[in-house]
């Protein structure tokens, strides 16, 4: 590949030595010769394996729990319940003051999506624990469930999660997020064309090789050192410490080696419940997901729905767009609000267009609870943005990458978020795409720079 | 449950265990013998990171009960590096940067062994029938193919 250095020359200092250089990475010895120690390599005598009961139902309130044969399996050290659970509720975006606190660690009264944990069953093998875990009583009244997004926003649908109130997160601005920029109606009434298109997509699952899991060890001096393979260190010492309403110097983190985690692996799922096991036992203990536990319980990227309206000049200039995207949490939170508030920010995409309406709204359902995955809150939009794109450019009859350049920001464009451009290099990326694929534009777009007075 | 002992050459040494009957040797190798070398992705055969090999032969490890392997030669690719040099295949996966996350190297290094072991000097397509049993979620298969390609054209020069 050749790396084109002539770009914002002025800009840059380092002359780009390292960049375009082959350079070893670290941790390939280790993976090369199968000695890289993932969490499930640790292993402790006495260690104990954590196994879950789980929903069968995607909606149901919970009458009575026995576990009372469930704990003279043999092999069977400790069954856990919602009680065990020193602050059960919680929400992984507490520690950035984004609530209310919304998820159970152990199903409490209620359960809302199929794969919910309703109790853990520690014991000396996976196998006991397993057959143990059968031996779980739940009497459950099943209750209607909602699994779509717009029906969930309509009134009378059952209510998901009763920490909100609504099937929807509620943020300062309201039931949605919202940017406001220009006159959006203003700019449809001087279009030359409209165009309403909508766009749907289904959740995703990251399916990483090595499956979720963790594994915890009891110290002598009372801490507990917590082997795992979260992509997110620091916030699950946090949501730990404040599950298990233990100080943060009682945890120490071992982590960093993950094998594969695609945004898959930031929720605090295992461990706080793996650490109480420990506690509780003075055992070690390891929970890891199988790998149907993986496809069907971890969560996958989020549904999204996304409704695109763009006004058009017959020059090629966008004058007017309006979105309204619903992301789909599923039935907690975890790190929805965010991605939802994200796409609100993100769905003009990296054009200029002077008058913009978005509304985002994150949305509860009885569907597995979604969360981070690569740009979540951003993916699936530009997904939907480049095809309307596209179909922009089909309906005034110009070229999808000249239409691009029209609209491109540059240095210095306002978006609608009220941020301005800096270190744009849309343009730049779209003349090495249009000589790399072979796709000429007209030579005006080819002397185009992101520098407003460059052209 | 009843214990049921065990005896295979591990990587060129004796091994003997006590193991419960019905262990995979998965588990035994990496619970029991603490060669973790063999990754556990799926433990139902769908994935390969468990792949070792078994008398010349490529196994699942997560599919095979360790109380089978009595007298078996085992290879892992914990041993395959010789005094602290590493296997060509090793060699070329390191500079080919056919490794991201590293969890499904250790069965793919396995099972291109194989390949290269009967056949030295293989086409493309024969790497990827090889390997095809193997999971890689980084998405590196192409730089996969490349490494065991540099790894049959780097053992060929050294016979030469
Ligand atoms: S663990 Fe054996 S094939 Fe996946
Ligand atoms: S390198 Fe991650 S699965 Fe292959």
């Amino acid at each position: 590949m050749e790396l084109r250095k002539s770009y914002f020359a002025d800009q840059r200092k380092d002359g780009l030595n390292e960049i375009g250089q082959p350079r070893p990475r670290l941790d390939s010895p280790g993976h090369v010769t199968g000695k890289t120690a993932y969490f499930a390599d640790r292993n402790f005598p006495g260690m104990l394996h954590l196994k879950m009961v789980r929903s069968p139902h995607h909606h149901a309130r919970i009458r009575a729990i026995d576990t009372s044969e469930a704990e003279k399996h043999p092999g069977v050290v400790k069954v856990l319940t919602a009680k065990d659970v020193p602050h059960n509720v919680y929400t992984i975006l507490i520690l950035i003051q984004i609530g209310p606190e919304d998820e159970t660690v152990l199903a409490d009264g209620k359960v809302r999506w199929k794969g919910e944990a309703v109790v853990a069953v520690l014991a000396e093998t996976e196998r006991a624990a397993q057959e143990a875990a059968a031996k779980v009583k739940v009497d459950y009244e099943v209750l209607p469930a909602v699994f779509d997004m717009e029906e969930a926003l309509k009134p009378g649908a059952p209510l998901v999660n009763e920490y909100h109130g609504q099937n929807h997160y509620l943020y300062d601005s309201g039931e949605c997020r919202k940017v406001r920029f220009g006159d959006v109606e203003a700019g449809f009434a001087e279009a030359d064309h409209i165009l309403e298109q909508t766009y749907q997509s289904s959740p995703i699952e990251h399916a990483p090789t090595e499956t979720t899991g963790c594994v915890v060890a009891p110290e002598g001096n009372d801490r507990f050192t917590c082997y795992t393979n979260t992509q997110a260190m620091f916030f699950t010492l946090d949501n730990a410490s404040i599950i298990l309403q233990m100080p943060g110097s009682k945890l120490h983190f071992v982590g960093g080696t993950v094998g594969g985690g695609f945004g898959g692996k930031v929720d605090v799922i295992v461990e706080p419940i793996a650490i109480l096991g420990a506690k509780l036992t003075g055992r070690p203990v390891c929970f890891i997901y199988s790998r149907e536990e993986e496809m069907q319980i971890s969560s996958p990227r989020a549904a999204e729905k996304v409704v695109i309206k763009d006004g058009v000049m017959n020059d090629g200039r966008i004058v007017a767009r309006k979105v309204t995207g619903y992301t789909d949490a599923g039935a907690y939170s975890r790190h929805s609000p965010y991605g939802a508030q994200k796409g609100a920010a993100h769905y003009p995409g990296p054009y200029t267009i002077p008058n913009v309406w978005i509304d985002t709204y994150c949305v509860y359902t009885n569907r597995t609870p979604s969360s981070a995955m690569r740009g979540f809150g951003v993916t699936i939009g530009d997904f939907a943005l480049e095809v309307q794109m596209d179909k922009l450019a089909r309906l005034i009859g110009m070229d999808p990458l000249e239409f691009r350049f029209i609209n491109a920001y540059r240095d210095g464009d306002m978006k609608a978020h009220r941020q301005p451009t800096e270190g744009a290099a849309l343009i730049e990326c779209m003349q090495e795409a249009s000589r790399a694929a072979n796709w000429p534009v007209a030579e005006k777009f080819m002397a185009m720079s992101s520098y407003r007075k460059g052209g | 449950m009843a214990k049921v002992p065990v005896q295979f050459t591990l990587n060129g040494s004796e091994k003997a265990e006590f193991i419960d009957s019905g262990t995979t040797l998965l588990h035994a190798l990496r619970d029991k013998i603490g060669d973790t070398s063999p990754k556990g992705g799926c433990h139902q055969g769908t994935c390969g990171a468990c792949s070792v090999i078994v008398d010349g032969e490529l196994r699942l490890s997560c599919l095979t009960l360790a109380e089978t392997c009595n007298g078996a030669v085992i290879r892992t690719t914990a041993g395959l590096a010789e005094g602290g040099v590493l296997h060509p295949l090793q060699r070329a996966f390191l500079d080919a940067f056919a490794t991201q996350c590293g969890f499904c190297t250790p069965g793919m290094i396995m099972a291109a062994k194989v390949l290269l072991d009967r056949t030295p000097s293989p086409s493309r397509e024969e790497v990827v029938e090889a390997l095809s049993g193997n999971i890689c979620r980084c998405t590196g298969y192409e730089p996969i193919i490349q490494a065991v390609l540099s790894a049959a054209r780097s053992n060929s020069q050294n016979v030469a």
